[in-house]
């Protein structure tokens, strides 16, 4: 914020440990968000608890697996990106990033090819095919795409991200001395893993 | 102007990073065989369990905050409270509706 005094001063003015916080803060709401959809899954799948295992069935676990690796394998290498950053490896800190973004593309295009695969059978929310299901199965779909969308769209926003840091990157703005930018970019795309950690199991795994 | 910016005095290496990733991975291929067997009722706990325990590696080590100020971990944990008295409460009404 304060770069233009800093130069003139010779000292830079800046607050890492607050500038985390305030990304953590921001976490929380996200975990709110999400949480208050798990609440709604948990409450129906109690409720419905058979034919969210019939709906589950048409889900295919090796995608969901596939996917979770890629995640997982993603919050390495940013996390790999920052340590390498803070050795002053600029080098070795892009090309981490650029495998995440690699990954994170991937990813939706699993998610492309496993929505479209549901969407040609006619299942999606609205859809005859699936208005005609049980109640439960009905309410399980509606989740599965609302709750997977949403972390798509979160896949997206952290591809965003990390791109604009790695742009600070090139540029020298964030560097061996000063990468909260990148510390936070970081944290975003790791809570998008942890909440894949949960949709995975709950979504893919109830067979 | 308080130096606000030693956080990081302690970095971590690339290996740490590797071994969590490696029970990261290992976690999951658990977690799909685990699927696999017919534990009934239990099928819930262990997946829930065993992404608990993932989630932690991933808070702890990969988003750091172990190594964060005490702080940091207090909000985490006001944020994890708020969440489980939300599900309880919940729960507690649909249960006793």
């Amino acid at each position: 914020m304060s770069n233009h005094s800093a130069e003139i001063s010779g000292h830079v003015h800046r607050d890492d440990v607050g500038a985390r916080m305030g990304m953590w803060l921001f976490l929380f709401t996200e975990l709110l968000l999400f949480g208050g959809m798990f609440l709604i899954y948990a409450v129906y799948r109690h409720e419905y608890i058979d034919q969210f295992r019939v709906a589950a069935l048409s889900l295919n676990p090796a995608i969901g697996a596939i996917n979770t690796i890629i995640l997982l394998t993603s919050s390495l290498t940013v996390a790999l990106s920052i340590a390498a950053l803070q050795k002053g490896n600029k080098q070795l800190s892009i090309m981490l990033l650029v495998m995440t973004n690699i990954l994170a593309f991937a990813f939706m295009v699993n998610k492309f090819f496993e929505w479209s695969e549901k969407i040609n059978h006619g299942l999606f929310p609205g859809s005859e095919a699936m208005l005609n299901l049980p109640d439960g199965q009905i309410l399980f779909f509606g989740l599965y795409y609302t709750m997977t969308g949403l972390h798509a769209l979160h896949v997206i926003i952290g591809l965003v991200f990390i791109s604009i840091v790695l742009g600070f990157i090139l540029t020298g703005s964030v560097n061996k001395d000063s990468y909260v930018k990148l510390e936070n970019a970081g944290l975003y795309w790791h809570l998008v893993d942890l909440i894949w950690i949960f949709l995975f199991p709950l979504f893919y795994l109830i067979q | 102007m308080q130096d606000n910016n030693h956080h990081d005095e302690h970095h971590i290496g690339y290996s740490t990073y590797l071994l969590v990733w490696i029970s990261l991975v290992a976690f999951t291929s658990i977690t799909v065989s685990v699927a696999g067997l017919n534990l009934g009722e239990y099928t819930l706990a262990v997946a829930l369990t065993i992404a608990a325990i993932k989630s932690a590696l991933v808070i702890n080590i990969f988003m750091h905050i172990k190594f964060e100020d005490p702080i940091f971990k207090v909000f985490l944990g006001i944020s994890g409270f708020t969440l489980l008295v939300i599900f309880t409460l919940t729960f507690f009404d649909y249960f006793y509706r």
